[in-house]
């Protein structure tokens, strides 16, 4: 093992673990005012819409390939469906895509 | 409550394969050995910094840029913690501290949408299959490579996407207001990303911000309006 190899790692370690560990441990006694806990419970749904957008349609430079990924999901989760067939679904649908 | 936690991470676990994978497959052709590709990925737990630094490894960029481009890239991990200690449970502060450590975007998005609190056992079982599945799965690729087919791997690229959306459509059936959160912290991550080239990391966490703060300002404008008449 190379040290500046191993320098890297532990650095990225140590800044990725910070911001991840700060909240839960030293805000864990502070009283937010109800604005701002409002603001934190929208965060997941925010977060979940920045993941998906743009990065599932930029996945290819084909554009189609991450609609139909979309569309496929979105289908199959509107219709009920939980999490795991989702992923098959969508996974399914776009091997079919790549191999026509 | 661990046995939760674990049933819900199956698709984490694996979403995260082929990418963990590719990602010991890229560690190997950078020239990382394979104890230091495992130990990045047991030690990191983040996906695209990892992935981000093997490219500047490969391009001979200095320790302290690359350990400053993981903590930019990573900030977004704060919103996450801060948004997630809103419904943890009281547990001690050493099981929060260590399971902090492993809240990425997938294992934070699941527990997030998640019923009711979430508690320490409930995150244990959740990461333990997670990062299993990252750290096991970065060391394979290391050693056999890719040998899916690639059509396949191809496709399977989009198995973390697919899982947010299966996330995101239940809430956004109950509640109308999931919808214009993620629509307008969506359209604001793209003008940052494509337009303005702000660095993903902080795209994400702008837009999450300014998305939340929006909608939540227009949800209490709301209800003034309504006590008002």
């Amino acid at each position: 093992m190379r040290s500046d190899i191993l320098f890297i790692i532990l650095g990225m370690g140590i800044v990725t673990y910070i911001p991840r560990m700060l909240p839960l441990t030293v805000f864990h006694r502070i009283h937010l005012p109800p604005f701002w806990r409002g603001v934190l419970r929208n965060v997941p749904y925010a977060t979940l819409g920045a993941l998906i957008i743009p990065g599932m349609f930029l996945i290819q430079d084909d554009l189609w390939f991450g609609i139909l990924g979309f569309v496929s999901a979105v289908f199959a989760s509107w219709l009920g469906a939980n999490v795991m067939i989702v992923v098959f679904v969508s996974v399914l649908v776009l091997t079919v895509y790549t191999f026509i | 409550m661990f046995h939760h936690g674990v049933k819900s991470g199956v698709a984490i676990a694996i979403g995260y394969a082929p990418v963990a994978l590719t990602f010991g497959l890229l560690a190997k052709s950078t020239g990382l050995s394979i104890v230091e590709t495992t130990l990045m990925s047991m030690i990191v737990f983040a996906g695209a910094a990892q992935y981000i630094s093997l490219n500047l490894i490969s391009l001979g960029t200095g320790t302290f840029e690359i350990i400053v481009t993981t903590f930019i890239l990573n900030i977004r991990h704060f919103l996450m913690s801060a948004s997630l200690n809103e419904k943890a449970e009281r547990d001690a502060l050493w099981k929060k501290a260590l399971y902090a450590f492993g809240i990425t975007d997938e294992t934070f998005s699941v527990a997030a949408m998640k019923e009711g609190t979430v508690s320490a056992s409930y995150m244990f079982g959740l990461i333990f299959i997670s990062y299993s599945s990252w750290v096991v799965n970065s060391a394979i690729g290391h050693v056999v490579g890719a040998y899916l087919p690639e059509n396949v791997q191809l496709s399977l690229s989009v198995a973390l996407y697919a899982m947010f959306v299966g996330l995101l459509v239940p809430a956004v059936k109950t509640e109308r207001k999931a919808l214009w959160l993620a629509v307008c912290s969506g359209a604001i991550n793209c003008m940052l990303l494509l337009w303005l080239h702000v660095p993903k990391g902080w795209a994400i966490v702008i837009a999450t911000i300014m998305s939340s703060m929006f909608i939540q300002w227009i949800v209490e404008k709301g209800k003034e309006t309504t006590y008002a008449q």
